[in-house]
């Protein structure tokens, strides 16, 4: 029963991290149509960005903020420099739908090198003041520490302004309009290329929030975050790449699988296991558990 | 306040879709542009609103050029396309749908007044404001297409084929609300439409195209009133 | 190009390899196993030419495809004691095999899924030969092909032997691309991929097509897997990685998405960049860090420019949609 409980806990943790990568890829996906493989670029550049915060500040907390804002920037700079150019280039050609692709990936690639050149491939620690190590509750320590708290209290807060921000406010409105109907939106007055760079600055930051909190679980390296990748991927697909609350739930769905096969199967067939889920995902439910139609076109 | 083309040629590919037209719309005038299936009707709408480029020629609205400029830019300055289709964003709520309408101003006490206004204008809506846009009937998409035009405060409005796809009884009811709102308001109105009688009853004027390119225009009544022209485009 | 006939090509291709053999007699070993390198790309970068470029699928996996390929020509090898040639037939095969499944599940997906199946399958594949100790786990299984054959005689080098492998089966597959492609099975792929409801209407069943240059790809990938795997004298997860993957997609791109002959092209850019970069790195009098990471920057920034200007590669794009 506790080993139950324990592995509850954990898939929390690790799905609420999911759950924000799984947010960032959809947030993209909803302003432009665009599956951004360069998230855990970005998220992690952003991290490293909070890390050098964290040495000169000497304050985790302080250093988030200096994620976040790194994070956002980045996304909006990719997004205004490279996509938006590219999507008017590409307008129309054989390769309008594979170029982004591409391009995403071509940005993956420069950030994480570009971050080995100036940090170095060799692990780093990124401390908070948190500690790793499970709580103890008498003579048990449960698998679920301090740090994880702040992942899954974290990635609440992060979904709880997003939502909000969708929900209520203008912002909100026009990038859901801009993400649905983009002429319409644009003879509504809606600045439909700005209201996407906000939207991809937003997934920036959803992106810096992950890295900023799960790394201090694990170690600082250039490719650390690129299997977050694969299951931000993965839960958004389960949640349909339409839904916010899809992504959110697809994360969090994931996170419990994983944490189950890993305490009850083994820890060597979990990437199988991911490529096994998505496989299974598309051929049942293409469009996801949240999505509506058949959203599986492009 | 006119609205000015001049010499305007907008290219379609490889085809001249609207071909060194000319003609000026005063401040207030309802002006109805009628012609067949293709004649360029909505390409010369789209053009003006900023969707299309202009390959040729001028056109001005207040006095300023408008050639080139984006969309979103020209519902700052007043020019508001309702294009054709009913165009409301079907995953969005009908209150949502309208407050699009009104996103980008900052008098949000005159946004509101105008909302009102709109749902005074088509009642119907206001039964159905927290519902999706997609579960509204054809005459009520276009209802709410043109509600969110209002709450843009338009001083320039252009409708596309407002009546495509609707009842006769439909089609009655919005062609008195595009007329009753334009008296009130004084705002200029540009109504592209095949149904070319309704339209002239309630237009000052017309002006017909065909393949690009004017063919007559007039006072509403010659037009209805040349056999040549009635029989070509009014079918009686 | 388009119109020769395949005697024609098979001629040029006798000629090319003739050169070949003789200028490899020339060169030193390091560009011998450079060459063979860029041979080794060049198939693999075909199979994603032949499967993007002409049916319109992307894939993000092509180096797991490529695994497949090599352990499949390594086992037969120390299993079955296969004679090498006959190995790489098996990792062709074996290759074929798991495209045929991969391609009836990617048959349905559209762009950007089809894109993070296969990146799921990058990253998964390869941590599977930790799983099954035949696949001898995170060191891998080092091979070893033997030297040249005794009839070639003199000082053959083990290195240029491989690269004369290396060039002739990369001879022979695009000779054989070059055909089937030019046939009515590459313009069917041609219509799949810029309109697929148009070719569905027109009477091509998309699904096979699809399948079938799937099926096709992953065998030349697999092909290119083993002779890697020759040339390495190793399969390990660490020779596969998603950066492997990522580097191949990169070269079709650079080749030019649609262009067969570009896949050489993109292969000796490929196998360049870290020569060149390596010298640039230490004319910056860059570290270890810089030194090791600068292909990877001018790689991401090579892509980046190559998509953005030249999407349909160095031929300046003669039809637009």
């Amino acid at each position: 029963m506790a080993i139950f409980f324990n592995t509850i806990l954990i898939g929390l943790s690790s799905g609420a991290i999911y759950s924000l990568m799984s947010l960032a890829l959809v947030l993209v996906w909803r302003s432009t149509r665009v599956v951004n493989f360069a998230v855990a670029g970005q998220a992690i550049l952003s991290t490293y960005l909070g890390y050098e915060a964290m040495n000169r500040l000497h304050n985790y907390w302080l250093s988030l903020p200096v994620a976040v804002i790194a994070g956002a920037l980045i996304s909006a700079l990719v997004e205004a420099l490279v996509m938006r150019p590219l999507a008017k280039r590409t307008k129309g050609t054989p390769v309008e739908a594979i170029a982004p692709v591409i391009a995403t990936l071509g940005v993956l690639g420069l950030i994480r090198s570009l971050a080995g050149m100036i940090w170095g491939n060799t692990f780093l620690q990124y401390t908070s003041p948190l500690s790793s190590k499970g709580f103890t509750i008498g003579h048990t320590t449960i698998p679920f520490s301090p740090q994880n708290a702040a992942i899954v209290i974290g990635s609440v807060v992060v979904l709880t302004i997003f939502a909000a921000i969708f929900k209520f406010t203008r912002l909100g409105l026009s990038l859901r309009a801009a993400s649905f109907q983009p002429e319409i939106s644009r003879l509504s007055g809606v600045r439909v290329d700005r209201v996407r760079t906000i939207g991809w600055a937003f997934a920036g930051a959803a992106g810096a929030v992950a890295g900023a909190l799960v790394t201090p679980t694990m170690f600082l390296s250039p490719n650390s975050l690129d299997l977050l990748l694969v299951t931000g991927f993965v839960a958004a697909v389960i949640g349909g790449l339409e839904s916010l609350i899809g992504a959110v739930v697809g994360g969090l769905v994931l996170g419990l699988g994983f944490a189950f096969i890993l305490q009850y199967i083994g820890s060597s067939i979990i990437f199988s296991a991911a490529f096994l889920i998505l496989i299974a995902v598309l051929l049942i439910r293409p469009q996801g558990f949240f999505g509506a139609r058949s959203s599986r076109e492009a | 306040m006119t609205l000015q083309l001049s010499a305007v040629k907008v290219a379609h590919g490889a085809i001249t879709a609207i071909d060194d037209l000319s003609f000026t719309i005063n401040e207030g005038e309802l002006v109805t542009i009628i012609g067949s299936n293709g004649a360029g009707k909505t390409t010369l709408l789209r053009a003006i609103s900023g969707l299309l480029p202009v390959a040729h020629g001028s056109m001005s609205w207040q006095g300023k050029s408008i050639v080139g400029k984006r969309p979103e830019d020209l519902v700052r300055k007043g020019i508001v396309h309702v294009s054709e289709g009913k165009a409301v964003i079907p995953e969005l709520t009908v209150s949502e749908n309208l407050q699009l309408g009104g996103i980008w101003r900052k008098d949000r006490a005159d946004v509101a007044a105008a909302t009102k206004m709109a749902l005074d204008l088509f009642p119907r809506l206001s039964e159905r404001m927290s519902q999706g846009a997609d579960t509204l009937s054809g005459g009520e998409r276009q209802m709410l297409a043109i509600s969110r035009a209002i709450v843009a405060r338009p001083q320039l409005l252009l409708l596309d084929e407002p009546s495509l796809g609707l009842a006769p009884l439909v089609i009655d009811q919005i062609f008195a609300a595009i007329d009753s709102l334009r008296r009130n308001l004084g705002i200029t109105v540009v109504l592209v439409e095949q149904n070319a009688l309704s339209a002239l009853r309630i237009a000052d004027r017309g002006i017909i195209i065909n393949l690009g390119k004017l063919v007559a225009s007039g006072p509403s009544a010659d037009l209805m009133n040349d056999p040549a022209l009635r029989s070509a485009y009014l079918g009686y | 190009m388009k119109h020769k006939s395949p005697l024609q090509r098979l001629a040029l291709s006798f000629v090319l390899g003739a050169l070949l053999l003789f200028a490899s007699g020339h060169i030193d070993e390091l560009r011998a196993y450079q060459g063979a390198q860029a041979a080794i790309f060049a198939i693999a970068i075909a199979s994603i030419v032949l499967l993007t470029g002409y049916s319109g699928q992307i894939s993000l996996g092509h180096g797991a495809l490529m695994a497949i390929g090599g352990y499949a020509s390594v086992i037969a090898q120390l299993h079955w004691h296969l004679p090498y040639p006959l190995a790489f037939i098996v990792g062709t095969a074996i290759g074929a095999l798991a495209g045929f499944i991969l391609g009836i599940t990617a048959a349905r997906l559209r762009g950007p899924y089809l894109a993070g199946t296969t990146l799921a399958l990058a990253v998964g594949l390869p941590s599977l030969a930790n799983q099954f100790k035949i696949l001898g786990g995170e060191q891998g299984i080092t091979v070893d092909v033997g030297t040249a054959p005794t009839w070639i005689g003199k000082e053959f080098s083990q290195y240029r032997w491989f690269f004369w492998v290396a060039v002739t089966v990369a001879l022979a597959v695009f000779w054989l691309l070059r055909n089937l492609l030019s046939t009515r099975y590459g313009r069917r792929w041609r219509a799949v991929r810029s309109n697929p409801t148009a070719a569905a209407l027109s009477g091509i069943d998309v699904g096979r097509a699809k399948v079938l240059a799937f099926t096709l790809s992953s065998a030349v990938a697999g092909l290119a897997g083993s002779l890697f795997a020759m040339l390495l004298g190793l399969v390990a997860p660490l020779v596969f990685t998603l950066t492997l993957s990522f580097t191949l997609v990169t070269g079709a791109v650079l080749a030019g998405v649609s262009n067969l002959g570009g896949s050489i092209v993109g292969a000796v850019v490929l196998v360049a960049i870290p020569e060149l970069s390596g010298s640039i790195a230490s004319r910056l009098g860059g570290s270890e860090k810089v030194t090791s990471n600068l292909p990877g920057v001018i790689t991401g920034v090579l892509l980046i420019l190559t998509v953005l200007f030249a999407p349909n590669g160095p031929k300046l794009p003669h039809r637009k949609r």
